[in-house]
């Protein structure tokens, strides 16, 4: 009986009863069927060694990286705007794991609220635009910057707090900077949505076309892995690790901790509020909708995915979670049940993420 | 219109505190925030128009409304219960050991799949718990109850009172609070530490079934998204009480309950929900150690 109860036709067994109030008897037999073949799997897919590409640490040569930028430059001449329209999606997406991932990933802090600092990017430069006609470049760092003073302001409460609370505060405050853009109607127009913002102009030019704005957002996604992969080897980055391996030890090697998950903070929202000027300036409309806790945790999902701690696991991640659903454009529905449970199955069988690094002790 | 505000506001304070139970419970000893425990409560919810449906359409429901609806809430116990104890031993268990972060990310995976998976074999359309509890009410004061806030703010006070019995008197709720203390030392003294923890996942998720059941009859309507928000708010219970502090998330509850329902009604009705973020946030900031909890020292 005992034995029984440890075998996966007990497993599979529990999961098609648990299911079978809320849907017909015949997915329960095929969710069984479906389980039972999993756990089977399980032990083989343990042992499946993924062979680590090696990058080096000096950022963008070698021959992958180089392969890499050279096949995304020349896209725009093979493929569709409608893909291009989904690339450039890929890039926005990419710029926000990359700032989450200076939170998450090099020092170890959660934020399960990063979409909020993507909205007020994307607000900043939309109010900007609409409301002053201010243009895309003087709005650029005045929004990057302004996501990075909100990233401070909360940072400093918040910082006081460890792991699980931290992650929380910070879900609140995505929260409420959800709700308020939804509720301030005199100011934000509420759940429509402010429309007709300006696309990008250089001399009188408009980037609002989709190949001059791919090359747009292209080049900020390497100009942000530069400067990113530069901090992340620097004294800074030495200190943001020794923050996410151990925070007592990395204060008492003399560290300020306090003053460098700030610093975090403070640099990984900078980036999410260059992706939401890039958003608002490419949709031309954004509203509250764009900007829920899914959000926050679609772009945790894409840090993780590729691996914690590493920036180009967070491009791969990005890259994954945007590409595939349109190539499972059938499966639309079952995008996020999918996510779900690739999330519980990689923190289980691979908590290091598909290229992360060894070592995964975030958080801890 | 004061009074009347109390007693809205105690009854939704009672279901919170019902939920905040179990985040509590779990947090006291593990050490974390067991995300998906919102979506038991949507669960519980789903189930009970669910059995009510089986019980109406066999005719139980017409000929005995009472008992029709007390084996609804029986039933959905028993599933969520099921729901819990499977979670923790699929999501939580092999992680038990791993960096804090992978539960918790684990959770939100749990949650993620929770929801979407009644969305698609529910609908994502609102669904109607049957109304059969009539409109008596009974005033005092120039303020009026309904007879199901009046079976809510009951029925959520006895089981708070069974809990805390329960942990107080017997064998088992002894070895909890020997686990929460120190988890190593209490499976030293010969707790089977594993069963420990599915008990008390299998409670918390009993608690929050029937929370779920409850608020599906009081607001008549049910959504896969509903898990969120209550969960969110009843871990600000938990947390404003002091989390791992079981009489905290009570009363953590009740205040809650009570701000939130004096705050729609003489602030703004708009902010609603914000003002659960808000003092949570205050809370954390000022006193994270809530209401009635004790600072831990961290452990290096």
């Amino acid at each position: 009986m005992k034995r029984f109860l440890h075998s996966p036709v007990a497993s599979a067994l529990c999961a098609a009863l648990l299911f079978l109030p809320l849907k017909d008897l015949k997915s329960a037999v095929i969710l069984f069927v479906f389980v039972l073949a999993g756990i089977s799997a399980a032990p083989y897919i343990r042992k499946l060694k993924i062979p680590q590409i090696p990058f080096k640490a000096s950022g963008l040569s070698g021959f992958l990286p180089v392969l890499t930028i050279t096949i995304f430059a020349l896209l725009p001449f093979a493929l569709k705007d409608y893909y291009l329209d989904v690339l450039i999606m890929f890039g926005i997406y990419a710029l926000l794991a990359l700032g989450l991932n200076v939170i998450v990933g090099f020092t170890g802090q959660l934020n399960l609220g990063f979409a909020a600092f993507y909205a007020i990017g994307a607000y900043t430069y939309a109010l900007l635009n609409t409301r002053l006609g201010l243009g895309f470049w003087p709005s650029l760092p005045i929004a990057a910057c302004f996501a990075s003073l909100s990233g401070l302001v909360l940072g400093v409460p918040a910082l006081r707090l460890k792991g699980d609370y931290l992650a929380i505060v910070t879900l609140g405050f995505g929260e409420i900077v959800r709700i308020v853009l939804n509720n301030w109607d005199t100011f934000t127009k509420g759940p429509n949505g402010i429309a007709g913002i300006e696309p990008p102009y250089i001399a009188g030019f408009s980037l609002g076309k989709l190949q001059y704005y791919y090359y747009l957002v292209f080049m900020v996604v390497i100009a942000a892995v530069f400067v990113i992969r530069r901090i992340e080897f620097s004294k800074t980055g030495r200190a943001w690790l020794a923050i996410k391996e151990n925070e007592i030890a990395a204060s008492t090697m003399g560290i300020d901790t306090t003053a460098y998950k700030l610093y975090a903070f403070a640099f990984g929202t900078f980036w999410a509020g260059i992706a939401g000027t890039l958003f608002a300036a490419k949709m031309q409309f954004v509203s509250p909708e764009s900007f829920t806790f899914m959000e926050s945790v679609l772009i945790l999902s894409m840090v993780i995915l590729g691996g914690i701690g590493n920036v180009y696991g967070s491009i791969l991640g990005a890259f994954i979670l945007v590409i595939m659903p349109e190539l499972l454009r059938d499966a639309q529905l079952y995008r996020m049940l999918i996510l779900g449970l690739c999330l519980v199955v990689l923190m289980i069988f691979r908590p290091q993420g598909l290229i992360g690094a060894k070592d995964a002790s975030a958080g801890r | 219109m004061l009074l009347q505000q109390l007693i809205n506001g105690l009854t939704v304070g009672c279901v919170y505190a019902v939920i905040a139970l179990g985040y509590t419970m779990v947090y006291g000893i593990l050490e974390f925030i067991n995300f998906a425990h919102g979506e038991i409560y949507m669960l519980g919810a789903y189930f009970g128009i669910i059995f009510l449906a089986l019980f109406t359409s066999s005719g139980l429901a017409a000929s005995n409304f009472p008992l029709a609806f007390a084996l609804t809430v029986l039933l959905t116990i028993l599933f969520c219960s099921a729901y819990g104890f499977t979670i923790e031993k699929i999501a939580y268990r092999p992680l038990r050991k791993a960096p804090r972060l992978s539960p918790l990310i684990s959770a939100i995976g749990i949650s993620i799949f929770l929801q979407n998976y009644v969305m698609i074999t529910q609908g994502a359309t609102d669904k109607v718990f049957p109304q059969k509890f009539g409109d008596a009410s009974f005033n005092f004061l120039g303020a009026s109850a309904t007879s199901l806030q009046l079976i809510i703010i009951f029925a959520s006070g006895l089981m708070m009172l069974g809990l805390h019995l329960f942990i107080r008197k017997t064998r088992t709720g002894k070895a909890m609070r020997a686990t929460a203390q120190d988890m190593t030392m209490a499976s030293l003294v010969g707790i089977n530490v594993d069963r420990i923890i599915s008990v008390t996942f299998i409670i918390g998720a009993g608690l929050a079934a029937a929370a779920g059941v409850m608020v599906a009859a009081y607001y008549g309507l049910v959504n896969y998204s509903i898990g969120y928000v209550a969960g969110i708010k009843a871990f600000t219970a938990a947390v404003l009480g002091g989390i791992g502090n079981i009489p905290g998330a009570m009363l953590g509850g009740v205040v809650l309950g009570l701000i939130e329902s004096l705050g729609s009604a003489y602030v703004s009705a708009e902010y609603k929900d914000v003002y659960a973020f808000i003092i949570l946030l205050i809370i954390l900031l000022i006193k994270p150690s809530g209401l009635l909890g004790t600072s831990v020292e961290e452990k290096v």
